[in-house]
C-alpha cells in the first residue's frame, strides 16, 4: 500500500518567506490586493486575509482554495503600495503541496475532446501551476 | 584461459573480475548471471538490456545497451530491464493526424520543462527532447524523423522528471506520419495483393501441416547466404 | 529590409496558426519579416515564481542560446504568454550572473548563455520600430467604422518591469488598430485576467471572467474584441459560445487576433480570412472615414 503523502505544516510563514523571497510583515492590510483580484469572490479567504494568515502563521491556510483559484494575473503585485509580491506568496503555498507530489490537477480527468480544443499553452501553464 | 586479461567491474555493487574486450552482457554472464529478463536480440535492436553505469571516481551516470557496450575498468553498473510505461489505446485508421493527436493521447508532454535529461539518457543518441517538443506542437513528421532509431529501451522515461513516456509518443508519431505523409510502398501493396489473392496459400498450408521432423530438416537445410547473393547480383 | 528573429511558441503552430499566418503577412508588408528560429522549444509558460527554482527557467534560456547562435541580440514573439515568460526569465537571468552560471553548468551540452538577449513583442516592434505613420500608409483597406475593443489581458502589461505599456491604461494595441482606420473603444476590463489556465480544470472561473470582459466591451459599443494571446482568444471564444444564450449583449460580438485585422487592413486576400473576419470587413467597415 502506497504511503499517503502529507504536506508539512510547521513553520509555515518561515517556509513561505524562504520560497518566495518576500517579507509578509511589510503588508499593512490596506486591502488593495483583495479589491483588485478578479477571483477574490471565488476564494474562501481574500488575498489580504491570506497574507494576514501568513503573518499569524496560521497553518489552516494550507487547506484554503485561494492559492489554487489564483491565476497569477499579478493585479495584486502591481498595485501593492508596499511592493509585496502576493503572487509569489501564492506560488510558495502551491509549491509546498506540489513539492510533496500532492498535485492539484490530474491528467486522468482530462478528456481527449477537451485537450483537442485547448491551445497548448493552457495545458502547459495549468500543469506548471497545479502539478509537481 | 590463464593468460586472459581480466578487469574489475561492479555489478549491482558487487565486485567481479571479467575479461577485457567483451560486452557488458557477456561479462555479466561470465560472472555467473543468467539472463531471464533484460536480454533479447543481443544485437542492439530490441531495447531489452538498458544499462546504467558510472565509472569509478566519476559522478556522472552513463546510459548504454549491455549487448553493445564494452566493459571498462571500474564500471559500476546496474540494469533497468523494464519501464512500467502506460500506452494509450488507439485505432490508427480512426485518428486524424492533422489534429493535436499526440497531445490528446499523451497530455503529459505538456509537462516537459526542456531539461534535456531524456536526450542525455538515450543509448541511441537520439534528440529525444526535440521530438517531444515537436509532438507538443503537432509536428508529426518531425517526431517520426527524429525518433526513427528508437528501440524503446525506456531509459528516457525512467529519468524524466515530468513522467513522460517518450518512446510511446515516438511510436505513435511514426505511425501517424506513415498514414498521413508517407506514400504506400509499391512492394507492400503488391505483397498484400498476393497474400489476399492466395499466392502463398499452398506453401503456408504445407508448412502448417508438416511433421516436426520435416520442419527440423527444413530448418537445418535452409539456405541463407546464397539467396542474398542472388538477389544482390540480379 | 531587416529580419526579426522570431519565437513562435507551441500554440502558434497548431491551435493559433492563423495568428501566426496573419502576423507573417503583416510583417512582410512592413518589410520587417519574421524569421523563425531553426530550433526552439516550449518557453515553459507561466513564469515560475519561487526564489530557488532555476529548472523552470532552463526552457527559456535554451531559446536564448538558440537566438545567440543566429547572431541576433533580440527575440521577437507574438504570443503574449511567451512574451511574458521569456522576458521575465531574460530579466532575471541577464541580471544574475550566479544563476546564469548555474544554468549554463546544467546545460552542459549547449554553448553558454551570455546574458544579453532582449525580448520584444510584435506590438512593441510596430510601435517603436515601424511607427504608426508607416503602418497607416500601408493600409490599403482601412477599417473605417469598425469599433474595436483592444483586449490586453495580463501577460502583456504585467509586471511593470516587462509590461509593454501602462497597465492601468494601455493603448498600444488600440493605437495600432486606429492607425489602420479602426475606431478604438475603451472599456474597463481591457487588462483584466481572462481566466488563463483555469479553463483546463476549473473552467467556470475562466468563463465567468471572460464573459464579464465580453459584456463590458459590448456595452461600450464594440463590434469586435481583439487579442494578442491564443489563450485569451480561446477563453473569450468559449465564453461567447457558452454564454450567448443567457447574456444578450455578447450575442453579436466577435473575437479575433489583432493581426487578423491588421492583415485585412494591409490588403490581405479575402480568401485567406476566416469567415468572422470576412464578415466584419464586408458588413461593418464603411467606405469613408468614420465619424
Amino acid at each position: 500500500m502506497a504511503r499517503t503523502k502529507t504536506v508539512s505544516r510547521e513553520n509555515l510563514r518561515e517556509r513561505v518567506e524562504e520560497l518566495s523571497g518576500e517579507r509578509v510583515f511589510a503588508c499593512y492590510q490596506c486591502g488593495m490586493c483583495s479589491s483588485g483580484c478578479p477571483y477574490a469572490e471565488q476564494m474562501d479567504r481574500l488575498p489580504s486575509q491570506v497574507i494576514r494568515d501568513l503573518q499569524l502563521d496560521d497553518e489552516t491556510l494550507l487547506d484554503s482554495n485561494a492559492m489554487w483559484v489564483c491565476a497569477s494575473c499579478l493585479a495584486c503585485e502591481v498595485r501593492c503600495p508596499k511592493g509585496v509580491d502576493l503572487a509569489k506568496l501564492m506560488e510558495a503555498l502551491r509549491q509546498i503541496h506540489l513539492r510533496k507530489a500532492l498535485d492539484r490537477m490530474s491528467l486522468d480527468d482530462l478528456s481527449k475532446e477537451a485537450v483537442r480544443n485547448l491551445p497548448q499553452i493552457a495545458l502547459v501553464a495549468s500543469l506548471r501551476k497545479k502539478s509537481g | 584461459m590463464a593468460d586472459e586479461k581480466l578487469t574489475q567491474i561492479y555489478i549491482m555493487g558487487k565486485a567481479y573480475d571479467v575479461p577485457v574486450g567483451v560486452t557488458i552482457m557477456d561479462a555479466m554472464e561470465y560472472a555467473g548471471y543468467r539472463f531471464i529478463r533484460g536480454a533479447g536480440c543481443r544485437s542492439g535492436f530490441c531495447g531489452a538490456c538498458g544499462t546504467v553505469y558510472r565509472k569509478a571516481g566519476e559522478y556522472r551516470l552513463e546510459f548504454v545497451l549491455a549487448c553493445q557496450e564494452m566493459v571498462e575498468e571500474g564500471m559500476h553498473l546496474t540494469q533497468l530491464p523494464f519501464t512500467p510505461a502506460p500506452r494509450s489505446d488507439y485505432v490508427l485508421n480512426e485518428l486524424d493526424p492533422r489534429e493535436n493527436v499526440l497531445l490528446q493521447h499523451y497530455p503529459e508532454i505538456a509537462r516537459c520543462v526542456s531539461c534535456n535529461t531524456c536526450t542525455k539518457a538515450c543509448p541511441q543518441e537520439i534528440e529525444v527532447m526535440d521530438y517531444i517538443q515537436a509532438a507538443l506542437r503537432g509536428d508529426v513528421a518531425k517526431v517520426a524523423e527524429l525518433s526513427f532509431d528508437c528501440i524503446a529501451c525506456g531509459l528516457c522515461a525512467m529519468r524524466c522528471p515530468a513522467d513522460i513516456k517518450h518512446y510511446h509518443v515516438g511510436q505513435m508519431g511514426r505511425r501517424l506520419h506513415s498514414i498521413a505523409n508517407s506514400p504506400m510502398p509499391d512492394h507492400l501493396t503488391e505483397r498484400i495483393a498476393q497474400l489476399e489473392g492466395g499466392t502463398f496459400d499452398n506453401e503456408m498450408n504445407a508448412l502448417a501441416g508438416a511433421s516436426l521432423d520435416d520442419l527440423k530438416t527444413k530448418y537445418a537445410e535452409r539456405v541463407i547466404e546464397k539467396a542474398v547473393t542472388e538477389e544482390v547480383t540480379t | 529590409m531587416s529580419e526579426l528573429t522570431y519565437f513562435p511558441g507551441c500554440s502558434l503552430k497548431d491551435n493559433a496558426k492563423r495568428f501566426e499566418d496573419t502576423a507573417f503577412f503583416v510583417m512582410e508588408r512592413l518589410e520587417m519579416p519574421l524569421r523563425e528560429l531553426e530550433t526552439w522549444n516550449c518557453c515553459g509558460t507561466v513564469y515560475s515564481l519561487t526564489a530557488d527554482d532555476l529548472m523552470h527557467h532552463v526552457a527559456s534560456v535554451r531559446n536564448f542560446v538558440r537566438t545567440q547562435e543566429t547572431g541576433s541580440e533580440e527575440l521577437v514573439t507574438l504570443c503574449a504568454m511567451c512574451y511574458n515568460t521569456l522576458s521575465r526569465v531574460a530579466g532575471r537571468i541577464n541580471a544574475d550572473e550566479e544563476e546564469r552560471t548555474k544554468i549554463n553548468a546544467f546545460m552542459d551540452r549547449e554553448p553558454d548563455y551570455g546574458g544579453t538577449i532582449r525580448v520584444r513583442h510584435v506590438l512593441q516592434v510596430l510601435r517603436d520600430s515601424v511607427g504608426w505613420e508607416r503602418l497607416a500608409e500601408g493600409a490599403t483597406r482601412p477599417l473605417f467604422g469598425l469599433k474595436v475593443a483592444a483586449y490586453y489581458g495580463c501577460t502583456l502589461v504585467r509586471p511593470r518591469e516587462t509590461g509593454i505599456d501602462d497597465m492601468e491604461r494601455p493603448t498600444v494595441m488600440a493605437d495600432a488598430l486606429e492607425a489602420v482606420g479602426a475606431e478604438p473603444v475603451v472599456f474597463p476590463f481591457e487588462a483584466e485576467c481572462c481566466g488563463t489556465y483555469q479553463i483546463v480544470d476549473e473552467p467556470h472561473l475562466a468563463l465567468e471572467q471572460s464573459g464579464r470582459i465580453l459584456q463590458s466591451a459590448a456595452l461600450a459599443g464594440a463590434d469586435v474584441v481583439v487579442t494578442a494571446c491564443p489563450l485569451c482568444q480561446h477563453n473569450l471564444e468559449q465564453a461567447a459560445e457558452s454564454l450567448a444564450a443567457d447574456v444578450e449583449e455578447i450575442r453579436d460580438i466577435k473575437v479575433v487576433y489583432f493581426t487578423e485585422l491588421l492583415a485585412a487592413a494591409l490588403g490581405a486576400d479575402e480568401g485567406s480570412m476566416t469567415p468572422v473576419v470576412r464578415e466584419l470587413i464586408t458588413s461593418r467597415v464603411t467606405a469613408e472615414g468614420g465619424a
